[in-house]
Parts: C-alpha cells; structure tokens; sequence
C-alpha cells in the first residue's frame, strides 16, 4: 500500500516536472575573473521541482555558473558577470534586488559543513530570526523543529539542541547546514558538491534527502561524482571549458548523451 | 572505441569481453557447421564432437557473465560502456543457444543413421544451413566492426531463412504423406531445419544488439519474417 501511493507520489512529481515552469532561466550567462573568461554564454534553464545536476571536469565553470544563481561571485573581487539570470522572472541582477532577500529565496549548501560556531538550535533559528520569520519563541521552536525533520536530522539531535554544531559528525554536520538552508523557506537550494567531505553511508543519507527535498525545493547540485549525479537528479548538465556542453534527461545522458565530449567524460576516456 | 579509458585496466576488461565474444561465436559457427555435415554424411563421431564442444560454449558464456558481472561492480560503467557490456551478455547469450541448437541436431544424427537422409532433402537443410551459417558469420564479423549501418542490413536478410524453412517444411510434409514409414526421419529433419532456422534467429537478434550498442537505440520497425510455417497444413478450402 504504501510503496504503491510512495510511486504515485513519484509519478506525480515526474509529470510536475514534465510540464514543469523554470525557475530560473539563464540566459548568456558569462562570467569574467578580471581578464580571464571563465563562462561562456551559457544558457540553462532550471525546472521547478526537479533536481539539476551540473556535471565537468575541474576548471569548467560549473561552480561559477552554481554562485551566479544566488549572486555569491559578488562576493569575488574583480568578478563581472554578463546575461541575464531570473527567478520567477524577475531579474536577480536588476538593481534593485535585494541580495539578502534573493539569498533567502535561493540558498546554498556548500562542499565542507559549515556550521556556525554555535548550538545546533542557533545554527537554524539565525536566519529566520534575522529575515524576521518569527513572531515569538514557539514559533521558532516550530521552525527548528520542521526543519530539522525535513533534513531528516531530528530523531538525531533533538536531545541535545543546545550542544554545539559542531560537535555533530560530518554527514549530520552537512544535515545541519542543509536543514539551516531550509529553515528561511527558500524557493531553491544549490548545492556546491555537498557530499565530497563525506563517507558512503553519509552520503546515501543526504542523496536520500535531496530525493525527499525536490517535493518542495527546485534543487542544482554541483557534484564531481557522476554516479552521485546519475542517482540523484532529473537532469543533467555537462560544462567543459566554459562553456555548457550538453543538458539532458538524466536517464539519456547516463545512457546515450549526444555529445562525444560529454561521452568522453562520463565514461573516464581521454577527450 | 577510438579513444581509450584513463584506467587502462578497464579498457583491458572491455577487451577480455570482446575478445570471449568472437571465440565464442567463432565456435559456436563450427558446431553448427559440423553438425550439419554431420547429419548429411550420417557421421556419428563428427555428431559426438559437436555435442561434447557445446560444454567448452557453456563454460565460455559463464565465464563472460562473471567477467561481465565484476566489471559492471567495479567500474559502474554508463553510456557506451554500459551498453558494451550488457550487450556482451545478450551476445553471449544468444551464441550459448546457437550452440545448444546446434548439439540438439547432432543428437538426431544418431536417430536418422539407420535410414539415412534422402539426397533431395539433405540439399535442402544443407541450403537452409549455408543461409544461416552466412547470417551468422556475417553478424560476427559486424560484431569485430561494430557498423550499425550493417547490423541493420543483416537483420533484413532473416525473411529469405524463413522462406527456405516454409519451402522445407512443405516438402518435409509430403514425404511423411507419401510414406508413413518416412515419419521417424522426417520428423527429426523437421526439427533439424527447425534448428537451423532458430540459428539465423539468433544471429538476427545479434545483430539487434550490435546496432544498440553502437547507437544507443533500438532498430526500427518489425524485422522482416517470411516463415509461414506455423500456418501451413490447416484446411483452407
């Protein structure tokens, strides 16, 4: 019974996807580090509710193309970015976007667990207290707590809320930060090869929560393991030298891409 | 396969692979060569060959299964690599039964000894044989290339087979009517040619799997068939 309402579930979400709306449109998207041209007129669409997986060698620009999604290559000096990228069609590089805002709505996990140097309920409570997401402490307590289970962290910490963050293991540790990411409601998650820190068993437990998150959350994942790709997302993007190769069901490029690069690169051959 | 894998231990895994396909196939091709030489000329010995080969043909299928098994374990392979392999092991597959179609008909060597095969039909399983043996030679030969383009071009000679089978079939039939003592010999002629024909089946059905794995898609349309055996007989006045 309920493996049968669990496929619904999944079918479902594949036909939300089929038809799904982007989210996020890139259009052009170039990128410049002073003199040097890191992206080349990339164009990429993210679909709502699916998991995009963005795949290269080192080097390639997927990571660039990840930061300008939520404007982190602001933060990078000498750092120039061309095109335009929207969620929800609005232009996250109009001037009068607000960049805090805009991080709430796309949030990011990165490759080492990051947590603040603080209890594991401050770690979650920071961001919505400072976007004003609460009324009072129970509410809060609310936030906490749904957001520790939906990162299926809860049954694991819900003892010791107020020891450390960093006190968890690394798997739970990335959990935290991806629980933390959750916590200010964002529309999009990126993820910046968010399991390269972490062991097998680890990994399989944030792969599964990524699978359980693309309900709610459009998600982009850099990842270098292109098995961790082919598990976890609907579609796949292949950068090489700056430039977007391929992009494509995740089930075709893993099976039958069309470019011989791509090819080349998921197979381990010399290009 | 122009270019090669950065682990060269892999490439050397994808070559074991390859390598184990054309030896089987290139066996598999004599047994079923053999057996019909062996059926026509009534030679028991050749007949005891072919069927203590098909052990070596059985061996050689399980070994490229474990091979196939520890490779896909070890290096999770995806696109190209993945089809090389799994069409490894349908390949395999399909030559283990060419092989076992071949020993069934030298098992029949043993029966129709006492009588003998009458010339006309001998000619006619020994036609129906050079198309299938052709098939199969062919499909092996595409298999060391690789050319989707001629896996496809095989897969559409099947139909003249199956038209040689039905026109065998027939004259099968009216030896058996025009003599019941014919039945026993005929009817292990029937199953012979019912072998040899299964032959070019499997050696259509290798030539499917050659095209995937070279393109990635399964050929297109139904494969042509001309065997209207299954009907022939019934009442139709």
């Amino acid at each position: 019974m309920n493996m049968m309402s669990e496929s619904a579930v999944e079918k479902a979400l594949d036909q939300k996807m089929s038809d799904a709306s982007h989210k996020m449109i890139g259009k052009d998207v170039s990128v410049y580090y002073g003199e040097k041209r890191a992206l080349f007129d990339v164009n990429l669409n993210v679909r709502e509710n699916t998991v995009t997986a963005l795949i290269g060698p080192s080097g390639c620009g997927k990571s660039t193309f990840l930061r300008c999604l939520n404007r982190m290559n602001d933060t990078i000096e000498n750092c120039r970015v061309t095109g335009k990228i929207t969620l929800d069609e609005d232009d996250i590089y109009d001037n009068n976007i607000d960049v805090v805002e805009l991080r709430a709505r796309v949030g990011m996990v990165f490759q080492k667990p990051n947590p603040f140097p603080k209890t594991i309920y401050e770690n979650i409570s920071y961001g919505p207290r400072i976007h004003g997401l609460s009324k009072n402490k129970a509410d809060m307590d609310q936030i906490v707590e749904a957001s520790l289970q939906r990162a299926g962290l809860w049954g694991e910490v819900k003892d010791r809320l107020h020891e450390s963050g960093t006190g968890l293991s690394g798997g739970q540790q990335q959990r935290l930060c991806i629980a933390r990411a959750i916590a200010v409601s964002p529309e999009v998650i990126l993820m910046d090869e968010p399991c390269s820190a972490l062991d097998p068993i680890a990994t399989a437990k944030v792969e599964e929560l990524i699978h359980e998150l693309r309900a709610n959350y459009t998600i982009v994942i850099v990842t270098h393991s292109m098995q961790q790709a082919a598990r976890v997302s609907q579609r796949t993007a292949m950068f090489h030298l700056g430039q977007l190769v391929e992009e494509n069901d995740t089930d075709k490029m893993f099976t039958n891409p069309d470019d011989q690069r791509t090819q080349d690169y998921i197979m381990g051959r010399f290009g | 396969m122009a270019s090669t894998h950065i682990l060269s231990a892999y490439d050397d895994e994808l070559k074991y692979l390859s390598r184990r396909i054309s030896e089987m196939g290139g066996l598999a091709e004599q047994m079923c060569s053999d057996a019909v030489r062996a059926l026509v000329n009534s030679d028991a010995a050749l007949a005891q060959k072919v069927i203590s080969d098909d052990v070596i043909l059985d061996h050689a299928e399980r070994e490229i299964g474990d091979k196939a098994i520890v490779t896909i374990a070890r290096r999770q392979p995806v696109a190209a690599d993945l089809r090389e392999i799994v069409g490894s092991l349908r390949i395999a597959s399909d030559l283990e039964r060419v092989g076992d179609l071949g020993k069934n008909t030298a098992k029949r060597v043993i029966a129709v000894q006492g009588t003998g095969v009458p010339r006309k039909l001998a000619r006619g399983l020994e036609h129906l044989s050079d198309l299938a043996l052709v098939q199969l030679k062919d499909v092996l030969d595409v298999y060391a290339t690789r050319s989707a383009e001629k896996a496809e071009a095989i897969r559409s000679r099947d139909e003249e087979i199956d038209a040689m089978y039905t026109s065998l079939f027939r004259e099968l039939l009216t030896y058996m009517m025009e003599d019941p003592r014919n039945i026993t010999t005929c009817t292990h002629l029937l199953f012979c040619a019912k072998n040899i024909e299964r032959i070019g089946d499997h050696a259509t059905n290798i030539a499917e799997t050659i095209y995937y794995m070279t393109t990635g898609a399964q050929p297109e349309g139904d494969r042509p068939k001309d065997d209207s055996s299954n009907t022939l007989g019934a009442i139709t006045e």
